[in-house]
């Protein structure tokens, strides 16, 4: 057991810590996509490689040589001053580590470099409404004519699709195959004629998903990643990855110290919440939950970096009981504050800017989609514990 | 960096899985439950250095950490095997070494194996209404609820102040008395004190609290051992057993209560590694670490227990194949040292909360 990560760690580390000092207050609050505030303040994490560290410098990144315990340092330095870490959504996070293990060297020149520095947007085209869980049966199509592909049919819950400039998208173009092999991964401007774009408000009373419509598109035939029918395999060479991360310990650590602060600062009848008995033990409860999730991830970075020791399911569990726990501590401030914690929007008595029911609420997304829960126990029980798949029910036609 | 058990941690965790394999099967389990000994058990792992885990060298131990007996524990647990571990091996010497003074003839002799201390913390940890002692001029009268070990050769006992004494089990003014638990994997008994002689360990209550954080990373460890074994045990029913002509390992219920249950259990196992190292090497994160790897582990524990148990239909219910011996040793670990909370709340005020 040795959890010291060295000198040369502990140097890089106070570079993050004085750098988070001198620059924090150029750091946008939200989660702005677009605004030049949180384009400028990526172009200089991208600079100081404290975001993008691994995209090669000719793509627009910092070029660094992979080293997973400087990129752990920067995430928990980052979540421990509250800062934002850089530019989001799903473009960055899933887009670019696909193209940079599947795709052309003409893709990755086109793609990285305006996606990570945020003049590219992009959503996900994977769900439809008969695609959820099950998304491989989905059936929007595309027939290649000529040098184009001919899209058909409709995507759904399509996060910042009425922002994007481009999507990725799930289509079948090999309706014969069975379901997993006839699918391919095409990249497609969204400005492309044929495409309709409907918002979706969501419970938090934004539209930020949407269903988007498809007719006669016609795409590039070379705008492919990976080759025909190779798209399931394309889309779940990241996916697994993308779920690990998507409920960080650490920012559910320092969630929990805000929350302990809320439950010092709200009181009922002059008492603190902090000393009322029922809501510590909830608290405690929870503290102690997050910290066995941090020494899980622990453990996680110990296996990449040591080969040879086995995380067990410590990676497979992460999605389920990460998102779990922060609805959870986000649904015990609301509790704390009692009616006070419903407030919302532009309610003057907001506290944290709100973030409590948003982040509630938000968390319950993150349960749904990404695989749901129920997909996630199927996964656990069926690779990580080897029990055997449901019977498949036999076709009714 | 490296955060895991060492080649030496997984070889004694094997050497001691491999005896206890061979030697404290459930049908061994079963007689010292139904009123057998257990001084054949700790005579072999006295060979294999338990005993001597946390005893340093100069004193005839291996001088190891408190990581090393959560591994060992961990097995113990798994195996539901009947031992003095909790007492003898973890709490005694943890006190027995931070104590001032020079305790070396009982060390050598508890990690030889041949003197076992029990522990009688209740009165520090929880006073329940019945109980209560006093200590005068070296002398303790009184009544222990639920001290640790029936067979032990004398006790540690903690009074209300957090001060540590030695009385010794053959005191003409010592009764003890077996109290029938569910737990049938370890004996309790009652001590009552009639002018026993009282051997002052320590009045620091720092060291009383070193020694309580060690053992209730023992129990944390030992449920973890057993919850696993549980989870185990219900996965492997689960792939034989067929209704409604199919394993029903395939019933999607089954799998997700198994699903949950590892879901919840896996991150334990870093969580005691953690608090192990913790208590070796991280001063400031120790005490907290100890007391929430104690309560989560109580949760998750009972969470599984019962879960195990329901996979397996009726037979789960039964005493044929055993489970309940694990339920209730989980059980037993909830309470023992500190109830969840109780102990949570501790460790909401060691944070100045
Ligand atoms: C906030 C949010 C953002 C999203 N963003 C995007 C996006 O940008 N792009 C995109 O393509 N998709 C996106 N999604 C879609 C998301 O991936 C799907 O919602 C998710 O995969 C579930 O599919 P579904 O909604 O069709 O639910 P369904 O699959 O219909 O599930 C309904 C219920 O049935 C259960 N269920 C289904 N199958 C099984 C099974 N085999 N075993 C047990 N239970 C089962 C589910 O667990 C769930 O409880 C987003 C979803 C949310 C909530």
């Amino acid at each position: 057991m040795d959890l010291s990560f060295g000198p040369e760690y502990d140097d890089f580390r106070a570079e993050v810590v004085n750098f988070l000092d001198q620059n924090a207050d150029k750091a946008p609050k939200g989660n702005d996509l677009r605004g030049n505030a949180a384009k400028d303040w990526q172009k200089l994490l991208i600079e100081k490689g404290y975001t993008c560290r691994t995209i090669p410098k000719e793509y627009g990144g910092y070029g660094a040589e992979p080293d997973i315990v400087k990129s752990r340092i920067i995430a928990e330095e980052f979540s421990s001053a509250r800062v934002n870490a850089g530019l989001g959504g799903q473009g960055i996070s899933m887009l670019v580590p696909t193209l940079l293990e599947m795709g052309t060297q003409e893709q990755k020149e086109q793609f990285i470099r305006p996606t990570i520095h945020g003049d590219m947007v992009w959503c996900q085209g994977y769900s439809e409404p008969g695609a959820g869980s099950d998304l491989a049966s989905l059936t929007t199509s595309a027939v290649l004519d000529g040098d184009e592909w001919v899209i058909n049919g409709q995507k759904i819950w399509t996060s910042t699709a009425h922002i994007a400039d481009w999507i990725f998208c799930l289509v079948r173009s090999e309706p014969d195959a069975p379901k997993h092999k006839g699918i391919s991964f095409l990249l497609f401007d969204m400005k492309t004629p044929g495409i309709e774009v409907r918002p979706l408000v969501d419970m938090t009373g934004v539209a930020n998903f949407n269903e988007t419509f498809f007719t006669d598109v016609r795409v590039p035939k070379h705008q492919i990643v990976g080759e025909r029918g190779e798209g399931w395999q394309v889309a779940n060479a990241i996916l697994g990855h993308e779920r690990e991360t998507l409920a960080p310990a650490n920012t559910a650590q320092t969630r929990i110290n805000a929350l302990i602060e809320l439950m010092k600062q709200e009181s009922v009848n002059g008492d603190a919440l902090i000393n009322n008995p029922v809501y510590r033990d909830r608290l405690m409860k929870l503290q102690g939950k997050v910290m066995a999730m941090r020494f899980n991830e622990l453990r996680i970075l110990s296996a990449r970096l040591n080969p040879g020791q086995n995380p067990g399911l410590a990676r497979m569990i992460t999605k389920l009981e990460g998102t779990e726990l922060r609805h959870d501590l986000e649904g015990l401030a609301i509790d704390v504050m009692g009616e006070l914690g419903l407030a919302y929007d532009d309610n003057p008595h907001l506290r944290n800017s709100g973030s409590w029911q948003r982040e509630y609420m938000y968390f319950l997304g993150l349960i749904i989609g990404g695989g749901t829960s129920q997909i996630q126990k199927n996964i656990i029980s069926e690779r990580g514990l080897g029990m055997p798949r449901e019977p498949k029910i036999e076709k009714a036609s | 960096m490296q955060f895991g058990l060492s080649e030496e941690q997984i070889l004694l965790q094997d050497n001691v899985n491999r005896f206890l394999d061979d030697n404290t099967p459930l049908d061994r389990v079963r007689t010292y439950a139904e009123g057998g000994e257990d001084a054949d058990i700790w005579a072999g792992l006295t060979e294999l250095g338990v005993p001597a885990l946390l005893i340093p060298e100069e004193h005839g131990g291996i001088g190891l950490q408190p990581l090393d007996a959560a591994i060992v524990a961990e097995s113990l647990g798994a195996h539901i095997a009947p031992t003095p571990f909790l007492g003898s091996a973890v709490i005694a010497p943890t006190a027995l070494i931070a104590a001032a003074g020079d305790h070396g003839d009982l060390l050598a002799a508890i990690a030889a194996g041949t003197h076992r201390v029990g522990i009688a913390f209740g009165e520090a940890v929880a006073a329940r209404n019945d109980a209560g002692i006093r200590v005068n001029d070296g002398l303790v009268n009184g009544t222990s609820m639920y001290a640790f070990d029936a067979e032990a050769d004398s006790y540690l006992v903690a009074d209300h102040n957090r001060h540590l004494y030695l009385v010794q089990a053959d005191d003409p003014g010592l009764t003890r008395t077996h109290l029938v638990t569910v737990d049938k994997t370890r004996r309790n008994v009652e001590l009552n004190y009639d002018n026993v002689a009282a051997q002052t360990i320590s009045t620091d209550p720092e060291v009383f609290a070193a020694a309580l954080d060690v053992g209730r990373l023992a129990l944390a460890a030992d449920t973890l051992g057993a919850a696993q074994n549980m989870l185990d045990q219900a996965v492997e029913y689960a792939k034989q057993r067929k209704q409604f002509n199919r394993p029903i390992a395939s019933f999607q219920a089954v799998k997700h209560m198994c699903a949950e249950m590892a879901a919840q259990l896996e991150p334990c196992r870093s969580m005691v590694w953690f608090a192990g190292h913790a208590l070796a090497e991280l001063p400031d994160e120790a005490r907290v670490t100890a007391c929430h790897a104690k309560a989560h582990l109580a949760e998750v524990g009972q969470f599984i227990a019962k879960t195990a148990t329901e996979v397996h239909g009726g037979m789960g219910f039964t005493d044929l194949v055993g489970l309940h011996y694990w339920f209730k040793r989980i059980g037993a670990n909830r309470q023992w040292l500190g109830a969840p909370e109780f102990v949570r709340e501790e460790a909401a005020v060691l944070q100045g909360i």
